[in-house]
């Protein structure tokens, strides 16, 4: 007997949601069982996890805050994942964006807020952005595989903030100790509602995203280059430009992030700056299936399993490991019912591959 | 709507929670409204620093029979503030954060949250509401050197360090002066390794010590990485905050070891009794905050007999560490004959005495 995974052509409303349902009940069934090797009950963590994520003001703003930096590199990343090019550098582009922001706020500290902040995210896009350009135009130019590219590119730009961290940049009154100095009161960004502002940007920027992919006409260029280069070729589109352009748009969104985590969340520049998010940012943006509205969505679903993976720690005292295996059990469960709504496993039996003559 | 109900259900416990914490929080804190918070810096079972706060953390637990939070594996960084705030938010009303790159964000939180009480442990700033609190483990460094500088045949003794950070550095030095009372032939090499708590980089650096030709290994690290080092060439070491004769039978000798737990139970039950103070605490030997970890047998024969002696006279205080004269590296007299260097000279220690190699980024 063989199985063979096919695509599914259609599936019904129903069907998928039973699916995730499914999904769903089979992630709490088996990190539940692990839960209780910790000696835990389970019912419990799991209202505390709501609890951890949702279950006060405090506890909202503080997701709102985690969903941020996930949001805005989400949207950055759904522009060159149209494209079908694998920005797998959104860590490398969230800290080259922080790192350009903080040379303006530590050089700088004492010109007016709106000005040194204004500057302070120009100069985040700009980072980001031009991080970004590097593999964009390597592929624009040579056909590099993108993927590794920005991967690596990751590594660079961590080491570079290490760098600055242990060296050049090292806060003199720190007695020795490695960071860079705190920025002054003028480089950091304001609360609104008691979080501060990027919420705003973060929900501009899905405006704005959302606009440029559905109702532009690079947008629309970027959409025809990602189903087919020849297709896009025949159109008329000018490959290597809109490559580079929207490249450069994606970086620079990181970039932005990056800026929006440095000045008000770490209120300096650290390597925990991207804080992983960069990479947490690939699945937001898969789980929506690059749509900014999903996106939207499920940036603060993950920031709400961050959060609540982070509460249960000391609310039950289990260890950071054993946190981070059940907030992993949840998300490999969704994301593994995404596969089984695309694809499903037949059966063939000898009578049908006779059949078939394969 | 089901799904609805259960937030609101969450939510409405919360706020009953909450509510109840604020009725509770007038002046004098019962133990049953106290909370303590411990933040570590690498995990529980790191067999070192974190661990030796987590001892000290269930001693607690076992003492007053009080409701305790912690958090392992907090990086120094702006996440801890993050961190304090959960704390908080789940009833915490002391916080105890072990580490000293926590120093600067645990000031802020203790300006922004002035009804909770903040300890810092190997820092020096201090609020109207935070103390910090250390112990003055160089002197059973000192005595550790003793031991080291007994044991080695080749006269080289490697040293494994986190941070050229006064602390480490004054560590160091507290032992290249132990070991030359013994052996004044001994040097003490050091290597950084910029990080407190990651074995595969200890153990690194120990045996880049160890091709350099050092036959004990001692450390400032966290966890038991540079004893296996040892170990696995058959030479010996010196272990630090806990017991690690278990990690690295055959080589560890002993270690200077915390003990914290006496200190934590004494100041939660200041806020329970409502008579706690910010303070700046530097407990010594005498005092039991730190401690030699019994010698074994891998220990030279006849090291007990100068230890006993050693610690009976630092106990009694007669034998100061850094009394005259002491000289640095270049071999000029930085504390002359007959004077001692004081607290603040060795909070902010920069220097290395003569006898040890290595090189402090200044």
């Amino acid at each position: 007997m063989l199985y063979r995974i096919e695509k599914r052509s259609d599936i019904s409303k129903e069907k998928s949601i039973g699916i995730r349902a499914l999904a769903i009940l089979l992630a709490l069934i088996t990190s539940g069982a692990f839960i209780f090797l910790l000696k835990l009950n389970p019912i419990d963590v799991y209202l505390s996890m709501l609890d951890g994520a949702f279950g006060s003001p405090y506890r909202i703003r503080e997701t709102i805050i985690t969903a941020i930096p996930l949001l805005i590199t989400s949207l950055g990343l759904a522009i060159a994942f149209k494209m079908q090019f694998w920005n797998i550098g959104g860590e490398g582009q969230i800290l080259m964006g922080a790192f350009f922001a903080s040379f303006i706020a530590l050089n700088y500290p004492d010109i007016p807020k709106p000005i040194l902040l204004t500057l302070m995210m120009i100069a985040g896009i700009l980072g980001g952005g031009l991080w970004a350009l590097i593999p964009a135009f390597f592929k624009a130019q040579w056909g590099t595989n993108e993927t590794i590219v920005t991967l690596m590119l990751n590594y660079i730009a961590l080491k570079w903030i290490t760098f600055l961290q242990y060296g050049p940049w090292r806060d003199p009154d720190a007695l020795g100790f490695p960071k860079v100095p705190n920025f002054s009161p003028n480089a950091i960004l304001p609360k609104v509602f008691g979080v501060h502002i990027g919420w705003i940007i973060a929900l501009i920027l899905v405006v704005l995203v959302y606009i440029f992919m559905k109702h532009s006409k690079k947008g629309y260029e970027i959409a025809v280059l990602g189903e087919s280069e020849n297709t896009a070729r025949y159109a008329g589109i000018n490959i290597k430009k809109t490559i580079l352009v929207s490249i450069f748009l994606s970086g620079s969104i990181a970039g932005l992030a990056g800026m929006i985590q440095a000045s008000a969340v770490s209120k300096t520049l650290a390597v925990s700056v991207s804080g992983g998010m960069g990479f947490t940012a690939i699945i937001t943006t898969w789980l929506a299936a690059l749509n900014p509205i999903f996106i939207l969505v499920s940036s603060i679903l993950f920031a709400a399993l961050i959060r609540s993976g982070s509460f249960i720690q000391t609310a039950f005292g289990i260890p950071s490991a054993a946190a981070s295996i059940i907030q992993a059990m949840i998300l490999f469960f969704f994301l593994g019912s995404h596969f089984f709504i695309k694809y499903r496993i037949t059966r063939k039996t000898s009578a049908k591959i006779a059949q078939g003559g394969e | 709507m089901k799904r609805v109900s259960k937030v609101l259900m969450v939510l409405f416990l919360a706020m009953a929670v909450f509510l109840t914490g604020c009725s509770g929080d007038s002046g004098q804190e019962g133990a049953q409204d106290v909370k303590a918070g411990f933040i570590y810096v690498g995990p529980t079972g790191d067999g070192g620093w974190s661990y030796a706060h987590e001892m000290a953390r269930q001693y607690v637990v076992e003492q007053l029979g009080i409701e305790t939070l912690y958090k392992e594996s907090v990086e120094e960084g702006p996440d801890v503030e993050n961190v304090m705030k959960d704390m908080i938010d789940q009833g915490a009303n002391i916080i105890f954060a072990t580490s000293f790159g926590y120093m600067d964000y645990m000031e802020k939180m203790s300006l922004e949250y002035p009804e909770v009480k903040f300890m810092h442990c190997s820092g020096y700033k201090m609020t109207e509401n935070m103390g910090n609190y250390f112990g003055r483990i160089y002197e059973p460094r000192y005595l550790s050197g003793m031991v080291a500088g007994l044991k080695t045949e080749s006269n080289v003794i490697g040293y494994v360090a986190a941070f050229d950070i006064p602390e480490v550095v004054r560590g160091i030095n507290a032992f290249a002066l132990g070991v030359q009372a013994v052996n004044p032939d001994a040097v003490v090499k050091v290597r950084w390794t910029n990080t407190w708590y990651d074995p595969a980089r200890e153990y690194e650096a120990a045996r880049a010590l160890l091709d350099e030709g050092a036959d004990v290994i001692a450390q400032h690290q966290d966890t038991a990485g540079p004893q296996q080092a040892a170990q696995e060439r058959g030479v010996w070491s010196i272990g630090y905050h806990s017991d690690m004769s278990e990690a690295a039978p055959d080589a560890y000798m002993t270690a200077p070891v915390w003990n914290f737990g006496p200190y934590y139970v004494e100041q939660i039950q200041k806020v329970i009794d409502g008579t706690w103070a910010p303070e700046s605490y530097w407990g010594s030997m005498e005092d039991g905050i730190v401690a030699l970890a019994p010698l074994t047998e891998n220990a030279p024969e006849g090291a007990q007999a100068v230890i006993d002696e050693a610690q009976a006279k630092i106990k009694s205080g007669e034998l100061k560490v850094f009394a005259g004269p002491i000289k640095d590296q270049e071999g000029n007299v930085r504390v002359a004959e007959g004077e001692l260097m004081t607290d603040d000279e060795l909070l902010s220690f920069d220097w290395f005495v003569q006898g040890v190699e290595g090189k402090i980024n200044k």
